[in-house]
């Protein structure tokens, strides 16, 4: 009876143990590769007009940023990480920089924003912002706003290694898989060959990597990062057949963020924060740091 | 509803294969559940307790885990089904449809099992001793006397499992098939605005599916019915 009790003890104070390694492994993830410290800027006593929604958020200290979790280089989050990493996130960070709230805090939620919730959630008011691969599109604009671009890409194919493939002329009528319900296999559809939705990218690559379909597509930054995680097994091929311009979604109900936005990404771009934030995420993966793209000029 | 109307041809592909999923992972389903009650209730203890353990298994799987295996585990340990590739028209059915066709048929065929023994357990027992009296085998037994009673005690629960057959076709959506619910999400990413009146038009599209199906079992009802 004593022995199991002294065992009891030993076992808790393993356990004790463990939980504290793990703790302090946790506390060394912020140090990975792949994303840059940004810190919070001073808020100047009138640096917003009073009564904006940014003098709001400033004043409250808390922003909820919308963002994908399953999109490596853009936005991706690991089960073991508390911040998603990507390109995304990062002009987010710099965004929520500017409004005096330090991003790498508990101050900034990071919603997942899936494709179908994106309009959704910034209707209802459960995201301040979106960046989760946000193209800008006319029929979007009706219904929420959206400014940018910060990002400009195009679709491509990956495929196996040893694949003869070489561009989306040779899948027509083939199967090409990509995520259920995105513009990235409408576009694949409207080339010809044949839409096979998958849940996610990773499932989509998993498909490639076994041979159930022949090529995915979606944009290329996504397929590198991929390509990436399966060295020598996967790579991208093909010109980029179709321009996806992403952007910064907002509420319809605070466009005064337009300019703001507009304001931040131009800072981004002339102090060369936008640059090392790519270089930062999508870098890793072969991609090389291109000019930043012309915005969109504010609905007045 | 522009949106829908405007992609017409799409919409009806979409719900082409959906209700080609539902009609062949259905009648696969009856057949292989038909199998699973007889051993079932067969008189092969092995067999029988094989059985419970197989039912017992898939059907406290969810539906997606099966799914996955057939798509994703199935082919990296050499079960793929490349050879499937059949076009009808605009119709396509491939290597993944029929992946997804097995899942669901391995799926439902346990329910389809339940549902028959509990139609079987409603014949009394006195109908498979007098059957057994006059000489008849197992399978005779089985086929003659037993299961045709069983059958028709098994419509409406068999009618039920068949309706979440063809709702749970949507899972295929995510899983390689371009069926309804795949469409319906294409559709609402490209028309933001117009979110509402697709969802509703799928959805009215499903009700009046389920509600063929449950006609149909209706029909097949009155028609066994017999007087007891």
């Amino acid at each position: 009876m004593r022995m199991f009790r002294t065992w009891k003890r030993t076992g808790a104070a393993i356990a004790g143990l463990g939980l504290v390694l793990s703790l302090a492994a946790c506390g060394d993830a912020g140090d990975d590769t792949g994303a840059v410290d940004v810190e919070a800027e001073e808020v100047e006593e009138d640096k917003f007009e009073a009564g904006t929604a940014m003098a709001e958020l400033a004043e409250a200290g808390e922003i909820t940023v919308g963002v994908k979790y399953d999109q490596p280089g853009l936005g991706f989050k690991d089960a073991s990480s508390d911040i998603p990493t990507g390109f995304d996130v990062e002009i987010a960070k710099l965004l929520v920089a500017d409004l005096g709230i330090e991003p790498e805090s508990d101050s900034v939620t990071w919603e997942e924003t899936i494709s179908d919730n994106r309009e959704p959630y910034l209707e209802e008011g459960r995201v301040d912002l979106v960046l989760a691969s946000y193209s800008i599109t006319d029929e979007r604009r009706q219904i929420v706003g959206q400014t940018g671009p910060y990002f400009l890409t195009g679709q491509q194919l990956l495929v196996a290694a040893d694949s003869d493939i070489a561009s989306i002329e040779d899948m027509k009528g083939e199967e090409v898989c990509s995520a259920t319900g995105s513009t990235s296999l409408e576009n694949v559809e409207a080339a010809g060959a044949v839409g096979a939705p998958a849940d996610t990218y990773s499932q989509c690559a998993e498909d490639v990597l076994n041979g159930s379909v022949d090529a995915m597509s979606t944009d290329g930054s996504i397929l590198l990062g991929l390509a990436a995680q399966n060295e020598g097994e996967l790579k991208v091929v093909g010109e980029e057949f179709s321009e996806e311009r992403i952007g910064v979604g907002y509420s319809l109900e605070t466009p005064e963020m337009c300019e703001w936005i507009n304001g931040v990404l131009t800072e981004a771009y002339d102090s060369g924060a936008w640059a090392e934030a790519f270089e930062a995420t999508l870098g890793p993966a072969g991609a090389e740091t291109p000019e930043p793209p012309a915005l969109d000029e504010c609905p007045a | 509803m522009n949106a829908v109307l405007d992609n017409l041809d799409l919409v009806v592909r979409a719900f082409s294969y959906t209700v080609l999923l539902f009609l062949i992972a259905g009648v696969l389903s009856l057949v292989f559940g038909t199998l699973l009650a007889a051993f079932r209730v067969g008189p092969v203890a092995v067999l029988s307790r094989a059985t419970a353990v197989y039912v017992t298994t898939i059907r406290n799987t969810p539906l997606i885990i099966i799914l996955i295996f057939f798509r994703i585990a199935g082919p990296k340990i050499g079960i793929s089904f490349n050879f499937v590739d059949i076009q009808v028209g605009e119709i396509r059915l491939n290597n993944l449809f029929a992946a997804c066709v097995i899942g669901l048929s391995v799926y439902t065929s346990t329910f389809v099992c339940e549902a028959i023994r509990s139609g079987v357990n409603a014949v009394p027992l006195g109908q498979a001793e007098a059957a057994r009296a006059i000489g008849l085998p197992f399978a005779g037994v089985m086929t003659e006397v037993v299961l045709p009673q069983a059958f028709r005690a098994t419509v409406p629960p068999l009618a039920s499992v068949q309706i979440a057959l063809l709702k749970n076709t949507t899972v295929a959506g995510a899983l390689g098939v371009f069926e309804a619910f795949a469409r319906m999400k294409s559709l609402t990413n490209d028309n933001a605005t117009q979110r509402i009146g697709i969802f509703l038009t799928f959805a009215v599209i499903f009700v009046v599916l389920v509600e063929l199906v449950s006609f149909a079992a209706n029909r097949i009802e009155r028609r066994w019915r017999i007087a007891r």
